[in-house]
């Protein structure tokens, strides 16, 4: 059981259990499963700046950024303190991709520290993976009232077709960067 | 207190997308290159279960523990849909990440996660600042 837990874990056994929790919020708290947001309420109570759409009650959304806090708890408990491999183990055909497109060498970790190591701020790498990435995210995901989390999951379990527009939109732009754009980088 | 359900869904969650390393820049990239069923797998069988789940909860007209009915409001379009969702996307596959994912990042104890999440901040907060101008 312990060797189990510690391994990383297929996606019939991860993606039932994320699926589980929009019913778990909603049962325990009425909630709709939703990450994204949690930027928003974060702006609005340290620099709301009088801009209308950060002026907002967001103490009634603390629930959201404590459930975030869990996800960050969640993610030391499990990196940390149940153990992981040193190589993510992706597919033969990816690290042959990665290695002759993006010139990767070190495929340990999480990702790959070629590219965001905290160093790379002083050249053009890190300011597109690091600083422009994170802002795309950012700007991307409230511009779209969504993620991952809050349209792919929430948004389909509910049958909304709205949503399945914004996942579309979330392939094409990852679609659009892995196969046009990162070429013409490296 | 009150929260304190919360923190424990979050941990769970945060556990889950650790494990199935869903939170790490490879996965990603190996699904914007259809070379791996993993991820398709994740996403898939989330919403095949929350999708019964909600139905369940729908059906049998459920109440959360306080006794509220269950209610999910209907999102509404506009083009901010797919145009922001576009500008997600190439974020998705530059950082590898979504929120969730840079949040457990954090906690794994990936200095990179911390820029990361600043950046992804002033990318809300600008949004919100030009919010009148964008179309919609």
């Amino acid at each position: 059981m312990l060797e189990l837990l510690q391994q990383p874990w297929p996606w019939y056994v991860a993606g039932p259990l994320i699926g589980l929790t929009v019913p778990a919020l909603l049962l325990v708290g009425n909630k709709a499963l939703g990450i994204s947001s949690s930027l928003r309420h974060v702006c609005a109570a340290c620099v709301p700046a009088g801009i209308p759409f950060l002026t907002y009650n967001w103490r009634a959304e603390i629930w959201n950024l404590v459930f975030v806090l869990g996800i960050a708890l969640g993610g030391f408990i499990g990196y940390r303190l149940m153990g992981h491999p040193d190589v993510i183990g992706i597919s033969a055909a990816t690290v042959r991709d990665l290695k002759a497109e993006m010139h990767l060498t070190d495929f340990t970790g999480l990702l790959p520290r070629e590219l965001f190591a905290l160093d790379n701020l002083a050249n053009w790498k890190g300011w597109v993976f690091l600083v422009l990435g994170g802002f795309l995210v950012g700007f991307g995901t409230r511009y779209a009232g969504g993620c991952t989390s809050g349209h792919a999951i929430s948004g389909l379990s509910n049958l909304q077709w709205v949503s399945l527009v914004a996942v579309i939109g979330f392939f094409a732009g990852g679609l659009l960067m892995t196969w046009v754009v990162y070429p013409m980088m490296f | 207190m009150k929260y304190f359900k919360y923190l424990v869904l979050g941990t769970l969650f945060g556990i889950i997308l650790t494990k199935s390393e869903v939170i790490s820049w490879f996965r990603i990239q190996e699904m914007f290159r259809f070379q791996s069923f993993h991820m398709y797998g994740v996403i898939g069988s989330a919403i095949l279960v929350g999708m019964i789940s909600i139905q369940l909860i729908k059906r049998n007209r459920l109440k959360s523990i306080d006794g509220e009915e269950i209610k999910l409001a209907d999102k509404q379009f506009n083009h901010g849909i797919w145009i922001g969702g576009f500008i997600f996307g190439l974020g998705w596959a530059l950082t590898g990440a979504c929120p969730g994912p840079l949040f457990a990042q954090l906690g794994s104890g990936i200095g990179s996660a911390a820029v990361l999440i600043l950046a992804a901040l002033a990318g809300t907060w600008t949004y919100s600042a030009l919010r009148e101008k964008l179309p919609y």
